[in-house]
């Protein structure tokens, strides 16, 4: 029998456990119904914040040795413009990841997808080039009990955080979520990074500091991944540098139920989806197994 | 080594050419640029400033390259204003290019837009049978007139210009004299490039007739390679699945002619 790649992240079930990552490609419908049809299991959609931004003027991505370093700057519509505009969505498994400073952002965004079809919310506690938001939220405990507290009393969908590597321990941090009652833990963002380019001696971006992702933050997050899902009971999604199969399998013996996927989309473009389903599928069937949950986290007997 | 596509390549601008009093070329030296294909693009970095996409002029020297540039917003005048020995850095090339086709071919540029169509001029058959349009607002304006006719040398060919105000060529809009070109003329290809309303008109002329027609569209862009979604046009990007797109899909795409995304990537209106 072909093995059942569906999964389960908590009450989330999607068919594929492929799902795009936020800040990638997501600020059109459009775009997200073609990656769905291309493979992936949901979009998550980039980081909405409670009024529009443009983000920081270019250069915003550029390439390093071993993956990529950006500071879009989280440019986004906002989230009543997005909530309008996927409002229309039938098809599609969507999670709404939201930016913010104070609970009231949180609260307010919620409140724009009220009548929305949406899997969930991602909260970005953990975007390492914006001031007062992601990360500088993720490293306050206090905030992050205020806001996941605030977000949970209203939504009617699950809540993830996502986490990443800032100045405090993240243990502390997914601590915290989770007594705070959020649903799911993504690990992990891009990692605090920078470039300079020796002819001009500048830094590359113009926001000098930006987000390293791709392959050679791999490890880190499939470690990230182990610890969280070694150290807490509750269902965890891995990111970071998943550019093939046995990059996913990997995060799911760590512990992953489902993973994302950003920077592979520059060297494979949106057949990355299906291409790794596809490997999971079939090392699946070799391995005999018939459900991805009974992969998830075996690394950790060992 | 072999280099990464990604990473800018810093480059001394060598010569600067006034086209008219608010477009400039920019020649510079790089063995990678100057064989781009017509329509591929580069990111081009002015330090300190911005990074702009722009479509690869061509240069009559060998290695060398160009971009040709109309003062505009701050980013484009800042890459207008530079000066010979000042450093740019180039990343790409990106995108897909137009499919040749042969034959009696129409090219349609308007304004800048005219960049990638005068690589594609340089890709053609000296068999085929070439009609270059060239649109501009006003005379001052008009600009690469005499050098499309010496790549055309050997070629039956004609450059037709049109100006907006009737100061020079053709009196009037581009998109008059392509209707009127494709009644008298069966062509094999059309390619256009420059305004999107220009486009649209041009390739809902030539799809009446059934004749292969391809345009080169322009987006917001960030990242240049396919990951920050700024450019997004219906669900293709046109970093990544363009700039290049056929006439054929384009009238199935509810963007194309009538609106485009901000920085912020909200719709806007054309």
């Amino acid at each position: 029998m072909k093995p059942d790649i569906s999964t389960e992240v908590g009450a989330i079930k999607i068919e594929r456990p492929t799902m795009l990552a936020s800040g990638i490609l997501g600020i059109s419908l459009d775009v997200f119904d073609r990656l769905y049809k291309d493979g992936a299991g949901a979009v998550v959609t980039k980081s909405l914040s409670k009024e529009p931004w443009e983000g920081y003027p270019n250069p915003t991505v550029v390439g390093v040795k071993t993956g990529y370093l950006n500071a879009v700057g989280l440019s986004n519509p906002g989230a009543p413009y997005f909530a309008k505009m996927i409002s229309l969505n039938k098809t599609v498994p969507i999670i709404v990841s939201l930016v913010g400073s104070i609970p009231e952002d949180f609260v307010f965004m919620i409140k724009q997808f009220e009548n929305v079809k949406i899997l969930g919310y991602e909260l970005n506690l953990s975007c390492p080039h914006v001031e007062k938001v992601g990360l500088e939220v993720g490293d306050d405990p206090e905030l992050v009990h205020k806001i996941v507290k605030s977000v949970k009393s209203h939504s009617q969908v699950p809540v993830i955080a996502k986490v990443g590597l800032g100045s405090s321990d993240y243990l502390e941090t997914v601590r915290i979520a989770c007594e705070s009652g959020v649903d799911a833990i993504t690990a992990i963002n891009t990692v605090r990074a920078m470039a300079i380019d020796v002819e001009t001696t500048r830094p590359i971006l113009s926001h000098k500091i930006g987000g390293l992702s791709g392959s050679a933050i791999k490890p880190i997050a499939v470690r990230c991944v182990y610890e969280i899902s070694s150290k807490f009971d509750i269902p965890v999604i891995g990111c970071g540098g998943v550019s093939s199969w046995e990059d996913a399998i990997e995060f799911i013996l760590a512990g992953a139920s489902a993973v994302q996927i950003g920077s592979a989309l520059v060297d494979k473009w949106v057949g990355v989806f299906s291409e790794i389903n596809s490997g999971i599928s079939k090392y699946m069937e070799k391995k005999n197994f018939s459900k991805i949950k009974e992969i998830v986290g075996i690394a950790k007997k060992f | 080594m072999q280099r990464n596509s990604d990473v800018p390549t810093i480059v001394k601008i060598e010569k600067i050419i006034d086209e008219t009093p608010t477009v400039r070329t920019l020649v510079f030296s790089d063995e990678v640029l100057s064989n781009v294909l017509p329509g591929q693009f580069a990111m081009v970095w002015i330090p300190g400033i911005n990074e702009l996409p722009m479509s690869v002029m061509i240069s009559q020297e060998k290695g060398k390259a160009a971009f040709t540039v109309r003062k505009h917003g701050i980013a484009s005048t800042e890459l207008y204003s530079l000066k010979a020995g000042e450093q740019i850095g180039v990343r790409g090339p990106y995108g897909n290019s137009f499919t040749i086709k042969q034959g009696k071919i129409l090219l349609v540029g308007g304004g800048t837009g005219l960049v990638p169509l005068m690589r594609l001029l340089t890709f053609l058959k000296k068999t085929d049978d070439v009609t270059l349009l060239i649109g501009s607002k006003t005379k001052n304006e008009v600009f690469f007139e005499k050098m499309a006719n010496q790549i055309l040398e050997y070629n039956k060919h004609q450059v037709i210009v049109a100006t907006e105000d009737g100061s020079y060529g053709k009196s009037g809009l581009v998109t008059q004299v392509v209707e009127n070109l494709l009644s008298e003329t069966k062509f094999d290809a059309v390619y256009t490039c420059g305004p999107e309303k220009m486009m649209h008109k041009v390739v809902q002329l030539a799809s009446s007739k059934n004749i292969h027609v391809q345009a080169s569209i322009e987006r917001m862009m960030k990242c240049g390679m396919g990951i920050c979604g700024s450019c997004c046009f219906g669900e293709v990007l046109a970093c990544r699945d363009g700039t290049v797109f056929d006439g054929k899909y384009l009238l199935t795409n509810k963007e194309f002619g009538l609106t485009h995304r901000n920085k912020a990537g909200m719709l806007e209106d054309y």
